[in-house]
């Protein structure tokens, strides 16, 4: 099981063979209820509360199709540029394996409700791929298997398992790409930003969590290997437990690396199902593939068919937003952004923040300085995500204005944004309860000005002397004496009228 | 017309789980070839302008509005489960890998 592969020097590998890929990507709808019953959607909760007659296959249960699911999944294949189906039907998969207590997943077969789309990717380095869509259809997520009594908690040399039904009947679409071929070296990259497209772009569809470490994202990556300028592609493995984008990437360039080693060694890869490691990044060999037809698939009796109306299907493609990469492409022309800005901003997932707190009232260099910066810090430093942090868009616009009005110094800016993070309440509140206004009162400032002056006759009378750039030493003071919360602009305005320089 | 091999009954009763005697593939082989032939008659009289019928009923696009609905508790869940433990059901070491 854990013998060390071989493996192929990468280099050598892409100068040799071909890379096919296939990659199948699993998504939990975040609907409010289960595919077919009205259980509960949520992810965790004690085992067995989520459940009911239907989704624990008890005889004589009938489901019902969420109306709500099949929606999404006409909008997850609109936003991919998919056909969707006059008609189709549910199927039955027929497998014996205790996570489904039916002995069977409802699923779709050769009729699914969205087929022949396309998506385009965008690469580190600006290069565009199109990565074609054969198919996404709706399918129930599977319960989980606690396997009790073996070394890991693995299955093999378990005694025996303990399954938790919540998960099972979870609506699930399944995204099919069709071959991806002619990639060369780049094929692990384009499966992590093809992975990343579809997670951005369901994210903005607010369709599904996609969280891959919760696993309501998932993916299947099918790798394969044919020798250079070949046209009949190579006999693949299917590696499964991928959770991380980094992973996708990791995974297709083991495989390759793997393949190519028994290939160039004159062996025949095995047709099988592969299971990623994260901890060292390799893969270890899992069953064998039933083939469809051991599935014996065939239409589910308990389901009407699905004939989407056409008015229907126009009605769903008007709600799919701006597509991500479009409009961080907009925003980039809009806002006149280098490449490199722009990367900034997306790999710190600062640009939906920032594009909210500029829809909020700030200008977007002050609302990208403080995302990409400040806030980007505290979430470094606080082990969270940007998106994570406890201050909201608006919030940050609010410290913005305060900044742009007077009210606030930057160093103030940064205390009532400490405070906001810290739970203590909005800007305005944590202002009041830190007592952190700047001290705009002319008369409160003077007084300051007034003393720092008298406390240093010697820079005052330089300043009179001309050499204004002397003042300095005077704001110093004057801001020392009031902690800080003084606009040191207007602190200089005083200095220099009550010298009369 | 079908002839379903002793290979083939042994396969599919394989993927059902059923053991199967030497004996009972040949008798099984027989009759499935009869059920196909008996099924292969409805091609007979159904034309290439008749769709294939899954459901009796004329219906589609029966959906329920994604409303929560009350479901069974952990106590009724398992009430008719042969074996549960720490609130699971129990179930018999897995062959195989997860689906």
């Amino acid at each position: 099981m854990t013998t060390t592969a071989e493996l192929m020097d990468y280099a050598e590998v892409v100068e040799r063979y071909d890379p096919v890929l296939g990659l199948e990507v699993h998504v939990e709808l975040s609907t409010n209820t289960k595919m077919f019953c009205g259980c509960p959607n949520s992810f965790g909760g004690d085992p067995n509360t989520h459940v009911c007659p239907v989704c624990l296959g008890l005889p004589g249960a009938l489901p019902v199709v969420n109306g709500t699911a099949v929606e999404s999944a006409i909008r997850i294949g609109l936003a991919l540029n998919c056909d969707i189906a006059e008609w189709c039907r549910f199927a039955r998969k027929n497998y014996f394996y205790p996570d489904m207590p039916k002995n069977f997943q409802t699923s779709q077969y050769d009729e699914p409700i969205a087929f022949d789309g396309y998506i385009d990717v965008v690469l580190d380095d600006g290069e565009v791929v199109r990565v074609d869509i054969e198919r996404a259809h709706m399918e129930e997520d599977t319960g989980k298997s606690l396997h009790v009594g073996g070394a890991t908690g693995r299955i093999h040399g378990a005694e025996h398992s303990l399954l938790d039904y919540n998960r099972a009947g979870v609506p699930l679409i399944e995204i099919v790409t069709k071959p991806i071929t002619g990639m060369g070296e780049r094929a692990p990259e384009v499966a992590r930003a093809y992975v990343t497209a579809l997670r951005d772009l369901l994210r903005a569809m607010d369709v599904s969590d996609v969280r891959m470490d919760q696993g309501s994202l998932r993916c299947d990556a099918n790798v394969s290997l044919m020798p250079k300028g070949a046209s009949e592609f190579g006999t693949r493995t299917e590696t499964k437990n991928v959770n991380s984008l980094r992973s996708v990437e990791r995974a297709v360039r083991h495989e390759m690396t793997r393949h190519a080693a028994i290939l160039a060694d004159g062996g025949s890869i095995k047709q099988e199902t592969r299971h990623f490691q994260e901890a060292d990044g390799t893969t270890a060999a899992g069953r064998t593939k039933e083939t469809a037809e051991d599935y014996r698939y065939f239409p589910e009796p308990d389901l009407v068919p699905i004939a989407p109306t056409r008015e229907w299907v126009e009605q769903l493609r008007a709600t799919i937003p701006e597509m991500p990469w479009e409009r961080r492409k907009r925003i980039q022309d809009d806002w006149n952004l280098t490449d490199e800005e722009l990367r900034d901003l997306v790999n710190t997932g600062a640009i939906d923040l920032v594009a909210a707190t500029v829809d909020a009232g700030a200008t977007q260099a002050d609302a990208r300085s403080w995302w990409v910066q400040y806030l980007n810090q505290q979430a470094t430093s606080r082990e969270t995500e940007l998106a994570d942090l406890a201050i909201t868009p608006a919030q940050v616009a609010r410290v913005i204005e305060l900044v742009g009005s007077g009210e606030l110094t930057n160093k103030l800016a940064r205390q009532v944004v400490d405070g906001v993070l810290d739970g203590e309440g909005d800007p305005d509140q944590v202002i009041e309860k830190r007592g952190l206004k700047v001290v705009s009162d002319d008369s409160a400032l003077l007084a300051a000005v007034d003393e720092a002056l008298a406390a240093q006759p010697d820079v005052a009378d330089k300043i009179r002397g001309g050499k204004v750039q002397a003042a300095g030493a005077i704001v110093g003071a004057v801001m020392k004496a009031t902690k800080g919360q003084a606009d040191a602009a207007r602190v200089r305005e005083l200095i220099l009228e009550r010298v009369g320089a | 017309m079908s002839n379903i091999s002793r290979d083939e009954v042994a396969h599919l009763a394989k993927l059902a789980r059923m053991a199967v005697t030497e004996e009972e593939l040949d008798t099984f082989a027989g009759q499935l070839d009869q059920i196909l032939d008996a099924v292969a008659k409805v091609g007979e009289v159904a034309g290439d302008d008749i769709p294939p019928t899954s459901h009796a009923v004329p219906l589609t696009n029966v959906f329920r509005p994604d409303e929560v609905r009350p479901g069974l508790s952990q106590d009724e869940a398992l009430s008719g489960a042969p074996a549960a433990e720490e609130g699971r059901f129990r179930v018999p070491r897995i062959l195989g890998e997860e689906q």
